[in-house]
C-alpha cells in the first residue's frame, strides 16, 4: 500500500479568518494523505482544527472562513473544482457523517425519503428497485425491522438508530471514502462500540477509506489505522496507531495519554498537562505547545519546529522528539 | 476502606422517583393514559465516611435523577434517604439549610449554576455569609483560600465566570460547593464536558481535595475509565436500578451483573491489540417510559429466561451486591 499513490492527499491546507485588521489560522499547514481502504484518525482536542480540517475536505466550510491548500482527489484539486463538479464527487465519491445525525437529517421527509433521494442522485436506480435497495441499507446498517421503520421520520428513531440511518444515506453511493466528524461522541458507549464496529464492517465490506475524527484516544485505539495528532491547527505528530500509542514522540501526544487514566493505576495522581490550548487570536510564535510543555527549550520558542520523519512512518513536529520517545517507555 | 464497621454517612433505601408526563390534545381525544417515566425505581445504597462511590450507567439510567433526589432538587415518590442519621426528606427549615450546607453539588456545566454578573470573589463570599461560616472580615480571607485550594490564582476573584476557560470554570464550580465546608460532595458529570488534558486536572483536584478534606464524594460519570480512577466503589445503573455495586477494582476484574459486563467490554481500550469485531451487546436502550418487566436488562441480554420477565431480582449480596438471576461466575 505504501507504494502506491495516495487516494486523497491533502496539502498545506489552511483555513483561515479575518479577525481585527489581520487573519487567525486555525488551520495552519495540515498535510495528509489517506491510502486506499486505511483508516486515518485525526485526534485533539477542542478548537485543534480537526474538524475543519475534515470539512475543508469537500468544501463543507464556507466564509467568513477561506480555505487554501490543495486537496488531491485520485488527481483533482477539489479546492479549484467548479460546484457543479465538486457535487459529482460529493456525497457520491467522498461522504461524511456528523457528530449529530439529527441536523443533518431533513426532520420533515422520512428516513426512507432521504436515502432514496441520496440512491437517486447518485445510482442508477429508480422505481421501485429504489425503495427495495433503501430498505436493504437500512437492514444493512443494523435497523431491526427495516421495511417498517423506512417510513418513519427521524425524530421517532433513537440517537442510535439516527447515525445508523445517516451512515445507510451516505453509503447509498458506495462512496470510496467516508469522512467521520465525531460520528459516536454523542452516544452512549455501548451503542458507540455498535457504530464503531459497523463503519469497519462497511469499510471491509465496501473497500472504502475513512477519516475519523475524534477526541477520544480509546476510539483511535480500537478503529484506526493510522492517526495524526492535531494541535492548534497544526498537525504535530503522525503514526501507525500502536506506534503512536506505544512510543509517542511529540510533547503534546505524551501529555494527552499521561492525562488518560490507565486501569490499575486507581486514586493515583495522572500527569496532565498544565493550562490549556491558545485561542487562535493569541497562538506563541514558535511551537504552539511550548507554553504548556514541560520538555521546551528556547529553540522551541524561535520557529515553528516542521514535521519531519523521526522513524519508519512516523513523522513529529518536536525538537526534543528523542527524549520524548525515551522517557515515553508506558507501562 | 477498613471501616466497614462505621455508620454509612449517607444511607438510601427504597428511593423511587417517577415523572408524569403532560399530556398532549391528542392523548386525550384517543384516551390514551398519561405517560410515567420511570426514572428510579426502589434504589438502595450506601456512601461511607471519607470514600468516593462511583455512579456509572448510560443516558436515561436516572444516576443525574439519583443526585437531584439526594440534595431535593426533585422530591422523591417513595423511599428514605437517612445522612448522618438524619431523615433527610423529613428536615425542614434551619435543619434542612444544615443538610444543604453539608450536601452540596457540582454540576456538568458550571458556567449555568454561576451568577454571571457577580465576580467569582462575590459568589464565594455570598455563600460564606449566607451560612455565617466566618466573621465578615474573615471573609475575604477565606474566598484566597478557597481559590489557592482549587488552584486558582488570587486575581480570579475580581473576574467574571465569562472571563474563564472550562477547567477553570469547573474549578469555580467546586470552589463554590467547598465554601459552605460539606462533608459530601455530589458530582454530577463534573469532567465530562472537558478536553483530557484538562480533565485530568480536575480528577488529579479532586484526589487532592479529598484527601485534604477528607471529603465523602459521590462521583457521578458515564466514563467507565474516570470512575475507575476515582472511586474506591462503584454503582452500576440501567434503567433506574441499581443493577451491581462493589469495591471498583474487583467489579472492573470479575463483573457479576451481565449487564456491567457488557458495558466494560463496550469501553475503547487504549490497546489496538485488543481489538473486538463482535458487538459487545445488540440492541438499543429501552424507553424509560416502557421499561422491560422484571429484569429492565432482559432485553438485551443473552443470559436471560422467562424468571427474568417474570420476576424482578433483588440487589443482594454482601460486599458485591447483584440484581440478576443468572449473574456471571
Amino acid at each position: 500500500m505504501a507504494a502506491a499513490a495516495p487516494l486523497l492527499s491533502v496539502s498545506d491546507l489552511r483555513v483561515s479568518i479575518a479577525a481585527g485588521g489581520g487573519r487567525w489560522m486555525l488551520v495552519d499547514g495540515v498535510s495528509l494523505q489517506v491510502g486506499a481502504g486505511e483508516v486515518l484518525g485525526l485526534v485533539g482536542e477542542s478548537g485543534s482544527g480537526k474538524s475543519l480540517t475534515l470539512r475543508s475536505i469537500v468544501r463543507l466550510v464556507r466564509p467568513p472562513l477561506q480555505v487554501a491548500g490543495e486537496v488531491r482527489w485520485r488527481g483533482v484539486n477539489l479546492l479549484e473544482l467548479p460546484e457543479s463538479q465538486l457535487n459529482a464527487v460529493r456525497g457520491r465519491e467522498i461522504a461524511v457523517i456528523f457528530q449529530e445525525p439529527m441536523t443533518a437529517l431533513n426532520p420533515v421527509l422520512t428516513v426512507g425519503e432521504q436515502i432514496r433521494e441520496s440512491l437517486y442522485a447518485h445510482s442508477g436506480l429508480d422505481g421501485p428497485a429504489i425503495r427495495k435497495r433503501a430498505i436493504a441499507l437500512l437492514d444493512h446498517v443494523g435497523i431491526p425491522a427495516a421495511r417498517a421503520r423506512i417510513d418513519d421520520y427521524p425524530h421517532q428513531f433513537s440517537g442510535g438508530m439516527r447515525q445508523r440511518a445517516m451512515i445507510a444515506i451516505a453509503l447509498a453511493a458506495e462512496p470510496k471514502l467516508l469522512l467521520a466528524d465525531e460520528p459516536t461522541t454523542a452516544l452512549d458507549v455501548t451503542i458507540q462500540d455498535q457504530i464503531l464496529k459497523l463503519i469497519l464492517r462497511l469499510k471491509a465490506e465496501l473497500g472504502m477509506s475513512v477519516v475519523l475524527v475524534t477526541h477520544d484516544l480509546g476510539v483511535i485505539a480500537q478503529s484506526c489505522d493510522r492517526v495524526a495528532v492535531m494541535y492548534a491547527g497544526r498537525i504535530v505528530e503522525q503514526a501507525p496507531v500502536a506506534m503512536l500509542l506505544r512510543e509517542p514522540r511529540h510533547a503534546y501526544t505524551r501529555g494527552l495519554l499521561d492525562s488518560v487514566p490507565l486501569a490499575g493505576h486507581a486514586r493515583r495522581p495522572l500527569r496532565p498537562i498544565a493550562g490549556a490550548p491558545p485561542a487562535p487570536s493569541d497562538r506563541p510564535g514558535g511551537c504552539s505547545f511550548a507554553p504548556r510543555c514541560g520538555y521546551a527549550t528556547d529553540g522551541c520558542r524561535i520557529a515553528s519546529p516542521p514535521l519531519i520523519e523521526v522513524g519508519r512512518d512516523h513523522l513529529s513536529a518536536c525538537l526534543h522528539h528523542q527524549r520524548v520517545a525515551a522517557e515515553a517507555a508506558r507501562p | 476502606m477498613t471501616r466497614a464497621a462505621e455508620r454509612p454517612l449517607l444511607e438510601v433505601t427504597g428511593l423511587s422517583k417517577h415523572f408524569a408526563v403532560r399530556r398532549a390534545f391528542l392523548d386525550f381525544a384517543q384516551q390514551r393514559s398519561r405517560a410515567v417515566l420511570r426514572a428510579l425505581e426502589n434504589v438502595s445504597f450506601e456512601v461511607r465516611r471519607g470514600e468516593t462511590l462511583g455512579v456509572v450507567g448510560e443516558s436515561g439510567c436516572g444516576k443525574s435523577t439519583l443526585a437531584r433526589c439526594l440534595v431535593r432538587l426533585h422530591e422523591p415518590g417513595g423511599g428514605s434517604i437517612s445522612f448522618d442519621g438524619h431523615d433527610v426528606l423529613a428536615l425542614q427549615g434551619s435543619d434542612r439549610r444544615h443538610y444543604h450546607r453539608r450536601v452540596q453539588m457540582a454540576f456538568q456545566d458550571p458556567y449555568s449554576s454561576l451568577n454571571p454578573r457577580m465576580t467569582v470573589g462575590q459568589a464565594l463570599a455570598e455563600a460564606i455569609r449566607f451560612h455565617d461560616l466566618r466573621p465578615p472580615a474573615q471573609t475575604m480571607a477565606r474566598v484566597a483560600e478557597l481559590l489557592e485550594l482549587v488552584g486558582l490564582p488570587a486575581t480570579a476573584a475580581e473576574r467574571y465566570p465569562r472571563e474563564f476557560s472550562g477547567g477553570q470554570r469547573q474549578r469555580i464550580g467546586i470552589a463554590r460547593a467547598l465554601a459552605v465546608e460539606p462533608d459530601m460532595l455530589i458530582a454530577d458529570e463534573i469532567v465530562s464536558a472537558l478536553d483530557v488534558s484538562v480533565q485530568a486536572q480536575i480528577i488529579n483536584l479532586l484526589l487532592d481535595l479529598q484527601s485534604r478534606l477528607h471529603l465523602t464524594i459521590l462521583f457521578i460519570a458515564h466514563d467507565l475509565r474516570v470512575v475507575r480512577h476515582l472511586s474506591h466503589r462503584v454503582a452500576v445503573m440501567y434503567l433506574g436500578s441499581i443493577v451491581e455495586i462493589g469495591e471498583t477494582e474487583q467489579l472492573f476484574a470479575k463483573p457479576a451483573h451481565p449487564y456491567t459486563a457488557a458495558l466494560l467490554a463496550a469501553a475503547p481500550e487504549m490497546d489496538p491489540a485488543r481489538r473486538g469485531t463482535r458487538d459487545a451487546i445488540a440492541g438499543e436502550l429501552p424507553s424509560p417510559f416502557e421499561v422491560p418487566s422484571g429484569c429492565a436488562f432482559r432485553t438485551r441480554c443473552n443470559r436471560a429466561s422467562d424468571r427474568c420477565a417474570a420476576i424482578r431480582p433483588a440487589l443482594v449480596g454482601d460486599d458485591r451486591l447483584v440484581a440478576c438471576h443468572h449473574p456471571l461466575a
